[in-house]
């Protein structure tokens, strides 16, 4: 049995309106005594402001990650906490649950762990915290017979997320849930052996507001647009301006839209310059009712979003501005695209090298050659600046944009 | 020597979502037509059959006991209709079918105190990282950090009454796992690392720990005879990536890692392009269990972002209308050196034209 320590830190975080976890891992530690040893480190911690676990290697059998190790570097004063690993695993796309596996994934974590459950780690990931090195194995066997797979870790392909999408929200521009499944399940291998440069991320956000922040957080962001017209329902418009005043419709959608391109009429109705629309969102985030993305739905897909570490932070980069994403062969498209990505980057990045530092160090038109992609203008703010450049095969280059526009044309 | 018959895995990857699904959203999947907020932390979509179903958002710890777990799945089943999903937030959201169960459901998750809110224009559940409980590098905690704040922002949370949606992350060292966020609360680290130079030979790959460093500050050396890495600490950015592949170069210091403060980071496409976070306060105490100096500030650049800023306008785009300069007097913060952008591509973050507020 553990002994109970005494918190006195911890005992003030479990004050306050919000739910308290400390609250949580004092109910578990009257069970468990590596919770309780946990939170007398936790403690011992706040007391001290450093942190006391080191990482190691550990992973189940067949696989080379999905486990994160955690051992105590003062297991001699918590000696219950001296192995605390997390085992990250993959929830269904959306995060969708019933009440039934949830409990059957506690049950799991009752027998085989610590029963402290993290719903959901920045990864996308249920974190179940705190199994010793022999309960790791038992533990994924159990939540693996529940149909739950490990997910990623180390330089590896990561366990992705995709936003509520088409479920529940009107805005939806592809299936997530499939895109995300699809191209997930394409990479088991790659996710479960860590074997590549680093971490590479997917993530998929049905529409440019990017409810799962792909662009700055993932290799591969698949961000749902459309082609066509915004849809208008001109009777909709008229009652939203009517309910809410002409002033707040030009103060909060007409001169809120990026390029001017909406315009009120004396009739309150609108009128949508689209050819000068940036998909950007707003006006459909404000006017929910009356206005929805067209009906010619896909996806913008941007390469290369990475947080600081080590050239600093990175945005995605388009590298196709739209693709359909309807049928199994345009997921088949899509997976092929990701593919080739991670084959080439797989070749050509250094150690510990993420996809948009790669591209940052190669050149973006390289990569794109690497990977048979095409330049488009939609890839750039504007066309470079600087004049220290050889442009030698101009004539042969010019005349690939003409051929691929004359094929456009036809 | 017989051989033990292991368990193959079953490498079934990603799970199918649809079993998971409520039934409404599986049957509509893709047919949604639009959606209002009946009162802050209740969404209402409608989909183009005219089917409706009613979503409950309530916060949670996320750090959560089996027996949260249960408890919010008796809830789930006494007043929903047994089925749930998180969000990237760690919010949990109940779905039903008719209006009638909004209220009683809401009251249930209010008396077991899951506050009920983190939709519209509020302020959500910080992006949390893990902090003293399980990470091995971090410089302060992750979970507490979090429950003191939103204990402080919890008015914040349950209403909506921000100009924009406020998004905050925490992270509890310079790689910045919590991510860009309207209001980013990042440690930072302030000392170069102290190196155990008897360690360093016997653990650590040390090219590999070279080629890690973003400004070239480490190089192989000789102390005593051994080999070991040395740090030029004129160049050194205290960033701390050394030490995960190398930990013998001891970043973490409980007295100087200080907390500081960023704001403006924005991942939407609405309106303006997404952009990154930016430093605006530095040096805050690293000061369990409350970081009461934390809170304060956050709370004070909400309320100036609160009372100036337009409808709709995110903090960064507030700030990108009203201007920097205006920001720190607003704020009363210090501008200082360290402001001043030193990295790769700082030159296309100082002002080249004569747009000055005076």
């Amino acid at each position: 049995m553990a002994k109970k320590h005494e918190t006195p830190n911890l005992d003030q975080l479990e004050s306050g309106p919000w739910p308290s976890f400390v609250t949580g891992l004092k109910r578990l530690a009257e069970r468990s005594d590596m919770i309780g040893d946990v939170l007398g480190q936790l403690e011992h911690s706040y007391q001290t402001r450093k942190g006391y676990w080191k990482g190691g290697t550990l992973t189940v059998r067949g696989y080379g990650g999905g486990v994160i190790p955690r051992f105590s570097e003062v297991a001699d004063q918590f000696p219950d906490a001296a192995e605390f690993h997390t085992l990250r695993i993959m929830p269904a796309p959306g995060m969708h649950y019933n009440t039934d596996i949830l409990r059957k994934l506690c049950d799991v974590w009752d027998e085989h762990g610590s029963g402290l459950l993290a719903l959901h780690g920045q990864s996308g990931d249920m974190m179940f915290q705190g199994a010793r090195s022999e309960q790791v194995q038992p533990a994924f066997d159990a939540i693996n017979e529940l149909g739950f797979d490990l997910g990623g870790a180390g330089p590896s392909v990561r366990t992705s997320m995709s936003c509520v999408g088409s479920a529940r929200c009107e805005h939806s521009c592809y299936s997530e849930a499939n895109a995300h499944r699809k191209v997930m399940n394409s990479f088991v291998d790659d996710l479960h052996r860590p074997s590549l440069p680093y971490k590479f991320k997917f993530k998929f956000s049905g529409c440019p507001n990017d409810c799962m922040n792909s662009i700055q957080r993932a290799d591969m962001a698949v961000i749902g647009t459309w082609r066509d017209d915004i849809q208008v329902k001109q009777d909709e418009v008229r009652k939203f301006v009517q309910e809410r005043g002409r002033h707040e419709v030009i103060d909060n959608v007409i001169t809120r839209c990026p390029t001017r391109c909406i315009t009120l009429k004396d009739d309150d109705t609108i009128e949508i310059d689209n050819r000068n629309c940036v998909r950007c969102m707003h006006c459909i985030n404000v006017m929910t009712k009356a206005l929805s993305p067209g009906q010619d739905r896909g996806a913008t897909i941007l390469v290369g979003g990475k947080r600081t570490l080590k050239i600093g932070d990175l945005f995605g980069t388009v590298i196709v501005p739209f693709m359909k994403l309807d049928t199994e062969e345009d997921l088949d498209r899509l997976v092929a695209l990701g593919e080739s990505i991670i084959d080439f980057w797989a070749e050509n990045g250094l150690e510990h090298e993420r996809c948009g530092e790669m591209i940052d160090r190669i050149g973006l038109a390289n990569f794109l050659e690497g990977i048979g992609l095409d330049v488009d203008p939609s890839m750039i703010v504007h066309p470079r600046t600087s004049s220290y450049i050889r442009t030698d095969k101009w004539d042969e280059e010019a005349e690939k944009w003409r051929a691929r526009q004359a094929e456009g044309a036809a | 020597m017989s051989e033990q018959q292991f368990r193959q895995a079953i490498e079934s990857g990603v799970p199918d979502a649809f079993p998971y699904m409520h039934p409404l959203m599986a049957k509509n999947y893709g047919q949604w037509d639009w959606h209002d907020r009946p009162r802050p932390g209740v969404l209402h979509h409608v989909a183009k059959n005219g089917d409706e179903i009613w979503t409950v958002r309530a916060g949670t710890q996320r750090q959560m006991d089996t027996g949260t777990i249960r408890k919010l799945c008796a809830i789930a089943d006494e007043y929903a209709e047994g089925h749930v999903r998180f969000t990237i937030r760690s919010n949990i959201e109940f779905m039903v079918s008719s209006a009638a169960q909004v209220d009683p459901l809401v009251a249930k998750l209010e008396q077991e105190g899951f506050p009920v809110g983190g939709t519209g224009n509020s302020v959500s559940m910080i992006s949390h990282t893990q902090g003293f409980l399980h990470c091995d590098i971090p410089a302060t905690d992750a979970s507490g950090v979090v429950k003191s704040l939103m204990d402080e922002l919890y008015d914040e949370f349950v209403n909506e009454r921000m100009p924009n949606r406020v998004r905050i992350s925490t992270s509890c060292c310079q790689i910045n796992c919590g991510g860009q966020a309207d209001i980013s609360v990042n440690v930072q680290h302030t000392k170069p690392p102290k190196i155990r130079h008897d360690l360093v030979a016997g653990v650590c790959e040390r090219p590999a720990v070279v080629a890690r460093c973003p400004v070239a500050a480490i190089r192989p050396a000789l102390v005593n005879g051994q080999p070991t890495l040395e740090v030029d600490e004129r160049k050194c950015i205290c960033c701390g990536a050394c030490f995960p592949p190398c930990p013998p170069m001891q970043i973490n210091d409980p007295e100087h890692s200080k907390l500081a403060i960023w704001i403006g980071g924005k991942n939407s496409n609405a309106r303006s392009r997404p952009s990154f976070q930016k430093l605006v306060a530095a040096g805050l105490p690293n000061n369990p269990p409350r970081w009461p100096e934390v809170s304060a500030l956050v709370k004070k650049i909400l309320r100036v972002y609160q009372e100036d800023a337009r409808d709709w306008e995110r903090l960064g785009e507030w700030v990108e209308r009203i201007g920097w300069p205006r920001f720190f007097e607003l704020t009363g913060l210090p501008f200082t050196r360290f402001h001043v952008d030193t990295w790769t591509g700082a030159r296309y973050t100082f002002n080249h034209s004569t747009h000055i507020r005076f």
